[in-house]
């Protein structure tokens, strides 16, 4: 359970990390590290240098505005969820924020590294792709803008290359008329999900004009499904989706969860869509 | 032949509870075992060394943070609290641990340690937790004697003994 050798480079600027990070193509980045330090214990990664960001404090920012929520590489989830601006401009990040692990983990781990991990088992990215956000990157070529559904290429992989640093994340700020929610299943408070599902819904008046419900742990990769005209919202899902069995949880039981889950999370989206709009 | 490696040494100097310890670790050694072997300090236990168990639960300028996640390279510029820096000067036990004290609130004690600890912080965030939040503030950490109904009570006990000295 110790982390196999690799050399350590803590750049104080993003020029000098870019730079350390493309001299070798087998290195990666260190931010919170609450997902690469087990993934360096176990042994399951070995990179052979690690590009430590701490000392870039330009990336450990959350900001505001009516457009929506950008999170700096470097800000921590317990930043995040700390926030009540975040909570009024898209309350969706805040939901799924309090069930990111354990607030322990949450105090060095970063929205931006859970973003970009890609763990299929992860809040962050279903959040992300469902709202539409997009992550911006730089990299020799200079900044980009790679929107989620570009970026979620399968199990713990983006469409990210090597010398790239994710440097932000924008989560669109929730319309007036909208409404969010949010559920998983755990074994365990603070455990991996055997299924999530966050759920966006607009309406006009009464009626929903659109519903579209974003899933992790359920997929090899967040997805998000449309379910703006579908009579049974959970079948609808199942429909779309190609749910894996692994050890926390059989097919069967898996689709059992996208059945209840689905119709739940949507009719609270759909009753907090309706709170908003009325005002 | 086996392949023949050498960890690159990096010099660090730790800030652990006010003390400096100047340490030669290789990049790899976690924070837990630098705390441990390196400044000798081995109140602090390391159990799962993946994240989950939580007894190896440190202060990280104030907040509570798994050592085992974390590099000793990486944390040069902290302040970090062990559970040998929760007592008094004078060697007389903080608040948290004279509560685990009077309410039984260990066992083996193997896993005290990190509970110590993140208690001492969650309790400086609320210092009058209702039983539900107490329950909140340990569910990060597990003790496999299973002594949760006296840890619970001894997170409660340690706010009113807060509340008594600073009254």
């Amino acid at each position: 359970m110790k982390p196999a050798p690799f050399a350590y480079v803590r750049p104080s600027s993003l020029s000098e990390a870019l730079t350390a990070l493309g001299e070798d193509p087998d290195a990666k980045v260190l931010a919170g590290g609450q997902s690469l330090l087990p993934l360096l214990s176990m042994r399951l990664a070995q990179p052979s240098r690690l590009v430590d960001i701490n000392g870039l404090p330009d990336l450990d920012h959350v900001d505001v505005t009516d457009e929506g929520v950008r999170v700096g590489a470097l800000a921590r989830h317990s930043a995040v969820l700390a926030s009540a601006e975040v909570e009024r401009v898209q309350p969706l990040v805040t939901l799924a924020l309090r069930h990111v692990a354990h607030a322990t983990i949450r105090n060095r781990g970063t929205t931006v590294g859970s973003v970009v991990h890609a763990d299929p088992a992860s809040e962050l990215p279903a959040v992300l792709a469902l709202l539409g956000g997009s992550v911006d990157v730089e990299g020799p070529r200079g900044r980009r803008t790679v929107a989620a559904e570009e970026l979620y290429v399968g199990p713990l992989e983006t469409s990210l290359s090597h010398d790239e640093i994710a440097v932000e994340a924008f989560f669109p700020a929730l319309g007036p008329r909208s409404g969010v929610a949010f559920e998983e299943l755990a074994r365990r408070h603070g455990d991996y999900a055997m299924a999530g599902v966050a759920a966006l819904v607009e309406v006009d008046g009464d009626d929903v004009v659109s519903a579209s419900a974003g899933f992790f742990s359920v997929c090899e990769r967040p997805t998000v499904v449309d379910l703006t005209c579908a009579e049974d919202p959970g079948e609808a899902a199942l429909a779309e989706l190609e749910p894996s069995a692994d050890i926390h949880a059989s097919l069967d039981y898996r689709r059992q969860l996208v059945r209840v889950l689905t119709p739940r999370v949507l009719a609270a989206a759909t009753e907090h869509a309706r709170r908003r709009a009325h005002g | 032949m086996a392949e023949v490696f050498r960890d690159d040494l990096h010099d660090v100097t730790l800030h652990v509870n006010g003390a400096a310890h100047d340490v030669r670790v290789p990049a790899r050694r976690l924070l837990s075992d630098a705390i441990r072997h390196d400044c000798g300090l081995t109140g602090t236990h390391v159990g799962c060394e993946h994240g989950v168990c939580g007894a190896c639960t440190v202060l990280l300028d104030g907040r509570p943070v798994r050592s085992c996640l974390m590099l000793a390279v990486s944390v040069a510029d902290a302040e970090i609290t062990t559970v040998e820096g929760l007592g008094g000067d004078d060697d007389s036990l903080g608040p948290v641990q004279q509560a685990f004290a009077e309410c039984h609130g260990l066992q083996c004690g193997f896993c005290t340690p990190g509970f110590l600890t993140t208690i001492t912080a969650g309790l400086r965030e609320n210092p009058t937790p209702t039983r539900e939040e107490a329950t909140e503030m340990i569910a990060g950490n597990l003790c496999r004697c299973t002594g949760y109904q006296n840890i619970v009570r001894s997170v409660l006990r340690a706010a009113e003994i807060q509340a008594g000295e600073q009254s």
